[in-house]
Parts: structure tokens; sequence; C-alpha cells
């Protein structure tokens, strides 16, 4: 079991998420960053998809009521255990009792950390993930949760260190324009300047602001189905991308889509970074 | 009968059809002969989206197999038809009965006499858009939409019927309420409803 000390601004627990329920209007959900999910359970001897926890911004703090291996990837923070500094993107030995603190996140935004064994909260619909749009998963942990945690399957990783690769600087989203690319007068306007991300961005998207993109068609779009990566344009022009708790159908335009490969990458810029599109 | 295949990203194609019905037809079509490695069928108001597994097929490859579908005329025949029990004491009951001409009765007889088909779903796990057989209850959405609509409201907006599957925020005008648990994710299927599935309300008493 784990008990959460200090939950931070949002702190979620996230596997790879609960694909193929789309027509029943569930979103996919998951880790954010799933390279870096991936990453930390590999580190710790956990099959893929074992539940591990999504830190925003890091400044999370548990104990651990039994010995255990744990790994952080995705955005880089300072770990301790027991006190001492422990390393970045490595399997770490903690002993029982011990709390595990998280720092405030230095580059990126989302800390992945993975517990031997997995944290073991029951499934909804295949999936341990919170689903911040539709309220399916474990709701977000709060100071004082108790988590149950499964039993370690696999051996932790030899390795000493695994480098990892949250961006830094000007961030390029490959995408492809369409399906709603003719709803614009010209589509590559969205190619052409940086935008920058919003602070309101969330699970659900991340919200863009800069030149505003123009509609040639100004009907009402009826609602269509919406896939991970695309850059819908409400109203006002400013796209947005949406991410892993993105709805199933929605009514605005979708000008592109962004490669599912560089989402991991859009999910650790920080509010502030910029961001260009290029044509896949 | 026209099909337009639009791109989606590199793992996704969107079908646009003509209308809704085709939008069911196909749907049925794929739901009962699904293309290897599509992964999601997503219908909506006039298209059908289709997700595949990259590592199993190609965008190319379920593009063709869905040109290849032979429509047939109308909507899928055989569908299974869900009973909803709604009582009619809905707080937009007598604003719906004034802007559609029929009156507080008027609009309970159009709800409960046709048959509904669960056209997509949307907004909340569970929730299904519902369109009927006729436009009497076309109304638009509220002007000013509640912060607090509880599970089982009954509405209306635009050309769609639905029931909220919890309580969530609404701008849908409320006909009424059921007491049927339309989403419960410990039941397989989680969802009362799923495209193309037929519903018929009937009005009971308030208990």
């Amino acid at each position: 079991m784990i008990t959460v000390v200090r939950a931070g601004p949002l702190t979620t627990v996230q596997d790879l998420g609960r694909p193929g329920w789309a027509h029943l209007g569930v979103p996919v959900s998951g880790a954010l960053d799933a390279p870096a999910l991936r990453l930390a359970n590999r580190l710790v001897g956990n099959p893929d998809g074992t539940a591990g926890l999504e830190i925003t911004a890091g400044r999370y703090a548990m104990s651990v009521a039994r010995a255990a291996t744990v790994a952080l990837t995705g955005a880089d923070a300072g770990l301790t255990v027991a006190g001492r500094p422990a390393p970045f993107g490595a399997p770490v030995a903690v002993p029982n009792g011990a709390t595990v603190e998280v720092g405030p996140a230095r580059h990126g935004v989302r800390s992945y950390l993975a517990i031997a064994g997995g944290v073991d909260v029951p499934a909804v619909l295949g999936s341990r993930s919170t689903d911040t749009l539709s309220g399916l998963g474990p709701k977000r942990l709060c100071d004082g949760d108790e988590l149950p945690l499964g039993e370690p399957t696999g051996e932790p990783s030899g390795v000493d260190f695994v480098p990892t690769s949250v961006p830094r600087g000007d961030l390029v989203l490959r995408v492809r324009l369409g399906p709603r690319d003719d709803w614009f007068t010209d589509p590559t306007e969205l190619l052409t300047e940086a935008y920058t991300v919003d602070v309101n961005s969330n699970r659900v998207g991340a919200r863009l602001t800069g030149r505003p993109l123009t509609r040639a068609v100004t009907d009402e779009l009826p609602s269509e189905g919406i896939v991970l990566g695309a850059v819908q344009v409400p109203a006002n022009g400013q796209p947005l991308v949406f991410l892993a708790d993105h709805p199933t159908t929605g009514g605005y335009p979708v000008i592109g889509v962004v490669d599912e490969a560089d989402l991991p990458l859009l999910a650790q810029a920080r509010p502030g970074d910029r961001v260009r599109f290029r044509l896949s | 009968m026209s099909m337009r295949f639009l791109p989606c990203g590199d793992s996704a194609v969107l079908v646009e059809l003509d209308d809704l019905d085709a939008v069911l037809a196909l749907h049925a079509e794929l739901v009962g002969d699904t293309p290897p490695g599509v992964v999601d069928l997503v219908p909506a108001a006039r298209t059908l989206l289709l997700r595949v597994d990259s590592r199993q097929t190609g965008v190319d490859a379920v593009t063709r197999a869905v040109a290849a579908v032979r429509l047939g005329t109308g909507r899928q025949r055989e569908a299974r038809t869900v009973e909803i029990p709604v009582i009619y004491d809905g707080e937009d009951l007598y604003e719906v009965g004034r802007l559609t001409g029929l009156g507080e009765r008027g609009v309970v007889a159009a709800h409960t006499g046709q048959t509904w088909t669960v056209a997509f779903a949307g907004f909340a796990p569970g929730f299904g858009y519902l369109v009927g057989e006729d436009d009497r209850l076309h109304v638009p959405r509220r002007a000013n939409p509640r912060t607090r609509v509880p599970a089982g409201a009954v509405g209306l907006a635009g050309e769609f019927s639905g029931i909220y599957p919890r309580e969530s925020p609404g701008g849908w005008q409320l006909l009424g309420r059921t007491h049927r648990r339309m989403w419960d994710p410990q039941r397989n299927p989680p969802s009362l409803l799923a495209p193309g599935i037929r519903v018929r309300f009937v009005e009971v008493p308030a208990r």
C-alpha cells in the first residue's frame, strides 16, 4: 500500500487507457506521455500496461508500506527516498515505510512514477486510468489517500540510467491536414507562425494561442467523431490539440491531426512554450 | 448514395455520408462485418469514423473495404428495442408545449408515440443522441444551460432526444425523468444504449 502524503497540483493513476469504447462516448484516457510511463514500468520490472502515477508539475510525496522498487521518468524532477537524493530515470530501491518525494518539475510538465507491482485500484472497462473528462476510474489523488499495490511480477531492470527526452525550446509537431481543412480560407495558415501553449491546457487538450485561423465555411458542423491529436478550431479561431481525455465527438471543424508519436512531446510542453506545425 | 473519405491523421478515416440514415446503414453493415484492423467505429450525425490499428492494417485498405460495401436502404431492420419508462414532470415541459404548439400532453403523446433510434453517443459515457420519426419535437436548446441536470433526466435539443446518464451541466429542454440506469461500468455492456438501438418511451406515474 502507498499513502499519499502530498498529492501536489494534480496527480492521477494512469495506465495505457481504455481504447475501443468511443462508440459509447468513453474517452481513451491513459498516460499523456505513454512512452515515459512504459519506460518507468520497464525500469521496475512491470508489464507495459501496469498502472503508475502521472504527477503534474511535481511536488508529490508518499510513503510506501513495504520494501519496493520505484522509477521516475517523464518531466525531470528531483527524487528523494527517505530524504536522500535518488536518480531520475533509474530503478530505485525504497525501504519499508520510507517516504518518496518528487520535487517541482524542472523541464516538462508530467512525471511518471512506477512502483513494482503497480497501483492496484479496481479497473473500469479494462483500465485503471483516471479520466478527467468523464469521471471514470479512480479520483485524482488527495492528501491521505491510501492505494493498494499489486504483487511484483518481474525483476527491476539492471540499467544504471536511461536518457530521457523532454523537449526544450520550440516544439515542432508533425500534422496531416483534414478532415475539415476545406472549412478554412487557407489551412496552411496553421503552418506559418508559432503558437503559444495556453495556461488553460489540461488532459483533455492543449490550447494554443496565436494567429487566429479564418473560416471559409461558417455553417454549424454536425457533431463528428474525434481522434487523438485532432486540431480542433472553435469559434475564436485558436487551435486546440486533443489529448487522451478528449471527448469522442465534437462540433467544431478539425483542420488537421497531429501524428500520435508527437503527442507525448506536446503533453510535456509548458504554458508559454512555443509550438509550430509542419506537414507530416 | 455517396461516400466521401476524409483524411483523419495516419490511423483513421472519416466517412461522410448523405444523411443519418446512411450513417446508420453503413454502421450496421460494418458492425456485422468489420474490416480487419478496425478498432473503433464511431458514428455521428453525418459521418462514420473508423480508427485502425496501424500495426494490423492501413487506412487505404480499410477505405477500399468500406467503399466496396453495398448499402441496403433505410435503417437496420432487426435492431433491438429498449423501453424507457418516463415520469413526464420536466421543468421545460410547458415551454416545449408552447414552442411546438402541441401543449404539454401533446408533447408527451409525440414523445411516447414514435420509435427513436440511437444515432450516436457522445457528451458523456452512455449518452445517446436519439432521432425520432418526424420533426414535431424539434426545439432549440435552452438559452441558459443549467449548471446541474440530474441523472435520468430526459430532454430534447435540436433534432435529438437524450437521457442524461449522470448528473452534469446541460442545456437540453427537460421533459421528465427515468429511473432506468443508463450507464453502469460494472455491467456488460456498460451502456444501455448504443448506436443503432431503438428506443420507446413509456409514460409512468410519479411514485
